[in-house]
This record gives C-alpha cells, structure tokens and sequence, in this order.
C-alpha cells in the first residue's frame, strides 16, 4: 500500500467515524427515554411488597417456633417456590412488565430467571433443554457468588 | 414496625437495581443485576455492614439476591473459623445448600409441569 | 457492454410486465387485534396454530400462507417455476422447513426483515430474466420464536424500554407472474449494506434507519424521483424511533418527507391501545401488510404508484453478545397500478 493510499483510508475512517458520531446524537434526540421516576417509584413499590410478603413468612415461620436460622432458608425456600409457580402459571412476567427490579432483585427474581427459560426450551430435551437452560441466569449468579464468597474466605483465612 | 421495615429497605435495594438497569447501558440485563446483587452483597457482608441492614429490616434484606451473597460471605467466613482453610472453600455452599437445592428442584418441577403462554 | 435494465447505480428497471396476481396473509392474535384485522385472510388465535412448538408454528404459517396463495388463483405447485422464502430463525429453518412440504424448486433467502422485498426483487428479476413465468415467495416471522432467540424466554419478567419493537406473528406470500391483471413491480433499487455503529439490540429501527435513508436517496438520485412522485412511499418496519430518525437523516440530504410516508411497524399495531412500544418488526410485518392492506389499497386504485422499502437489521445473538455493531440493509420496489 502506497503512502498516501494509506493516508487516504485513515481521512475514510476519520469519516465514518464523525458520521457515526453524529447519527448517535441524532438517536439520542429521536429516542424516547425510559420513564426513569414512575419505574423506580414501581420497583420500589413491586419490590417492597415482595419483601413484606417474606418477613410475613418469616413471622408466621418464627411463631411456629422455628430458629432465626432455619425461619429464614425455609422463607427463602418458599419465596423460591411461589416465584416459580407464578412464572409457570403466566403471572410473572407481567408483574415484571411493570415492577422491573423490583421483581428481578427479590429471590423470586432468581426462581423466574431459572423457571422461565427451563420452561421454554423444554422441546430441546431434558438433558439440553431443561437441564441446561435452568442455569441460563443462575448458573452465573452461582459461579460469581461461589467465587466471591470463596476468595473472602480465603482473605478471611489469612487476616484472622 | 419490622413489617414496614421489611417493605422499605427492600423496596429501597431494589430501587436501586431500576436506576442502575435505566440509567445505565440497555445491554445490562437480569442476569447482569443479578450477579451485580450477590457480588456486592457478599462483599458488604465480609465488610460487616449487611449484617446491620438484615438486623433491621429482616426480609426486607435477606429476599432480596445481596442476601444470598449476605449467606454465602458468612458462610465463608463462620467456616474458616471452625475448620480453617478448608471452610474458606464448604462454608459458603453449605450455609446456602437448602436455598439452592430448593431453586433447582423448584425451578425443574415447575419447568416440567408448566408450559410457556404468552 | 451497455446494461439495458440498469438505471444509475443500484437501481433496475423490468423490462416485462411483473405482475402480484395473488396474495396472501396469515397472522396471530396481537395483528388480529390491531386496526388492520380485516385486510388479513386468517387470523390464527392459538399461537401454537395446533403444533408442539413455536417454530413449528411459524414453519406452518409459512406454509399455509404459500399455499392460499396458490388457491386463490387456482394454480398448481406444478405450475410455479421457483418458491422464494425466508425468515428470521438461524439457518432460516421455517422457510426451508416450509419448502419441504412444497413440490417446486426453492431458494431460501435470509434479508432479516428486509426478506419479502429481496423475494419480490428476485422474483422479478428472475420473470424478466426469462428464467420464470411464475414465482411464489413468501416471508414470515412469530413474536416467540423470534424473542427467544434474540432476546429473554417469553415468561422471564424483564422490562422492554420505549424503543423495543413487537415482532410481528405471521407470514404473507405473493404470487408474481409475467402477465395478467393486477398491480405490476415495475422498478427496484437494491440496498448496500450499512452500519453507522448501533449496539443496542433494544432498537433496531435506529440501526436500521441508515439503510433505509441510503437507500431511497440511491433511488430518488438513480431514478430521478422524489418523495413526492409516490402516492405512498412505505417502510417495512422501522417502528416510531426508525421512522423519526429516517425523516431526520432524509433531511439532512434535502429530501422533505411529507403525509405520503408511512411505515408498517406503524400500521400493524395501534400503537396507543396495545402494548408494543415503538411498533412491529419482523420479516412478516413487512409481508402481511403488503400482502393484505397495501394490495387492497392498490386494487382500490386509492394509491397508483407506490415505493415499498423493507430494512433489515443483519445481527445475530451471537454478533450481539460479543458487542459487534448492526448492520442494517433496506431494499425497494416500485409498485404500479393503473
């Protein structure tokens, strides 16, 4: 390639780029934005209701005469268990339409995120479709909880 | 009092989440949120400032995913204190065990009766 | 040597009368609610249409679609020279599947949502060509199948932000022949394919809205037309956000679009009442539009002559994840009938 050929692609991607550059603004003019107050007020809201709905669990459990710490795994095991039952009843989803967060952070969050693409790539089979696709988001939600808690205890371990 | 404890410290961690999903890049979705609760949760954890927050508002802290990252760090951490280095690597498993065998057979059963609508 | 059909850069002209003798559309539940209703042939209610998956549905739209165009106008398999169809599904699989049970030699084509008019720009090329005297094409896209490969499972609970478009549920077919009555494809201009740097897989009539621009400037310069020579000009599925940043980029190039613009994505759905944020998309938005409303409209002889664009945005979940940019591609025919 000749000097100035060389020059002459570097000016076209100077080019390209400012294009590139410009039609972003554009966008970013036409775009509507998302509704940033109305969906934290909702996610407050969806969210906090979730959690209210586990302490009262959590109250039931403790009255029953349950520990501190077993109350608790069997709230988290039953908040699970209802977040999975309403996404294979349909219900999840619309309730994530407009809660957002609120219904993503909450442990029922994780049972829909593996419940939903289990459910859905069932016709792949058992091994590849359920068995695999349970772990779409919880399989990373694991790996990096698994990790963080392991390299605390390690640090743990060695600060003590 | 713990009831209404429970709804607005949960509601307010999981506000938080909206403003990261809305104010940041559209790529970030729930698997993102997700990791990013129960990265920072174990973290607040090890640094011994969730244990406060669950002393407060209760479920209002342990439903939400940073609770799970709350039990993983503890578990780490009680772990290494009875069994040393071994526990660094069991005792974040073992004090989430119930939690994440409930997820999975959960998750399967309702995989397997249900089918997708919408 | 002298092309003869070529006009200017990316533009051709038929020579042979092309003419859509028949038509048809097949759609879901959400188009069948919509304010075209009427203007489709079968409203499907079951998303499923009686099979054991998304997929399998959409493959029998196709099919069925196909199919109802040939009856319409009493012709045999026997008697199409080629069937030309795509979608959106990786490896095109309801099309290809579709073709299976349909007896005449096939090509399968992959345009994203710009598929039915790269079929119709085939089709016509292979009529005037002398290679065909009738051609059967078709394009189809189903909301499931199309979100569960690009995007969540239906039932996971995610917001989708104003942007996001609603894949359109169906498939229409043509029938293309070199005589008979009906309106004629007369012209074509074939797009190149764009990319001016769009990531978010939650607006693709941004990413595709360059396409479109280059390409109807390409054909207004080639042909020597304007915005205002057509009673219609129409977009296949840019949605609100596409459309508004087309009208903006146009501009930009000194072409003023006016009232006789129109987009698809736009029409489907009314936009107000059912919940599809920037519009439909989709190969069948495109199609089953054409097919039911636009054809009607033409025959009603309320448009005479008409510009039909379909842009494409040309990614892949894989492209996506790993943050490669979108490429989009718009093609367009003149539609005449006088």
């Amino acid at each position: 390639m000749t000097q100035s050929q060389g020059q002459g692609n570097v000016q076209q991607q100077k080019m390209q780029q400012d294009m590139q550059q410009e039609y972003k603004q554009l966008v970013k003019n036409v775009k509507p934005r998302p509704p940033v107050l109305k969906n934290t007020i909702l996610a407050f809201l969806v969210g906090g209701a979730i959690c209210f709905f586990g302490q009262l669990i959590l109250w039931l459990l403790k009255k029953q005469g349950l520990g501190d710490k077993e109350a608790a795994a069997a709230t988290a095991a039953t908040m699970v268990f209802l977040g999975a039952l309403l996404t294979g009843l349909g219900v999840y989803d619309v309730i994530g339409k407009y809660g957002g967060a609120g219904s993503i952070v909450p442990i029922t969050g994780f049972a829909n995120s593996i419940v939903a693409p289990a459910m859905e790539f069932k016709r792949e089979g058992f091994v590849f479709g359920v068995g695999a696709r349970l772990f779409t988001v919880a399989g990373p939600v694991l790996v990096y909880g698994f990790l963080v808690s392991a390299v605390i205890g390690l640090i743990y371990y060695l600060i003590r | 009092m713990q009831f209404l404890l429970a709804f607005v410290i949960g509601g307010i961690i999981c506000a938080i989440g909206q403003l990261f999903m809305d104010l940041t890049r559209t790529s970030v979705t729930p698997a993102h949120v997700l990791v990013g609760y129960v990265t920072v949760g174990a973290i607040l954890s090890a640094l011994g400032l969730y244990q406060p927050l669950v002393n407060i508002a209760g479920a209002g802290a342990t439903i939400p995913l940073s609770g799970f990252g709350h039990s993983l760090a503890q578990g780490a951490i009680k772990a290494v204190q009875t069994r040393g280095l071994l526990g660094a690597f069991a005792g974040g498993v073992e004090a989430t065990a119930a939690g994440i065998v409930a997820a999975v057979v959960f998750g399967y059963a309702a995989a397997v009766l249900f089918n997708p609508r919408s | 040597m002298e092309i003869e059909k070529k006009v200017g850069q990316q533009s051709i002209r038929f020579v042979k009368p092309i003419v859509i003798t028949s038509s048809a559309s097949v759609v879901g539940n959400t188009e069948g609610a919509g304010p075209l209703a009427d203007t489709f042939d079968w409203i499907v209610e079951d998303l499923l249409f009686g099979e054991q998956s998304w997929e399998k549905a959409e493959c029998k739209m196709l099919r069925e679609s196909a199919k109802l165009a040939l009856r319409k106008v009493n012709l045999q398999e026997q008697d199409i020279d080629y069937f030309l169809a795509g979608d959106l599904l990786n490896q095109i699989i309801s099309a290809n599947f579709a073709a299976r049970g349909i007896a005449i030699p096939f090509f399968g084509l992959f345009g994203a949502c710009s598929t039915f008019v790269e079929a119709m720009l085939v089709a016509s090329i292979l009529i005037d060509g002398g290679f065909a005297r009738r051609v059967l094409l078709a394009s189809s896209s189903h909301h499931n199948t199309a979100e569960r490969q690009y995007r969540f499972p239906t039932e996971q609970g995610v917001q989708r932000p104003p942007s996001a478009q609603w894949t359109v549920t169906g498939s229409g077919a043509l029938v293309l022949e070199e005589s008979g009555n009906g309106p004629r494809v007369t012209m074509g201009t074939i797009g190149k394919v764009v990319d001016m740097g769009m990531t978010d897989a939650n607006d693709m009539g941004s990413a595709m809205a360059p396409a479109a621009a280059d390409t109807l400037v390409t054909h207004f310069q080639d042909t020597g037309t304007k915005p205002d020579s057509y009673d219609l000009i129409l977009t296949g599925d840019l949605g609100a956000v596409g459309k508004a940043a087309l009208v903006n980029l146009l501009q930009q190039r000194g072409y003023q679009m006016g009232e006789n613009y129109q987009d698809c994505g736009m029409l489907i759905y009314d936009l107000e009442r059912q919940d599809v944020h920037s519009g439909g998309s989709g190969c069948g938005c495109a199609a089953v539009v054409f097919s039911g409303l636009i054809l009607r409209r033409l025959w009603e002889k309320k448009y005479q002559k008409i510009l039909f664009l379909a842009t494409g945005a040309l990614m892949s979940p894989t492209s996506a994840q790993q943050g490669e940019t979108i490429p989009g591609i718009a093609h367009a025919v003149v539609v005449e009938f006088n």
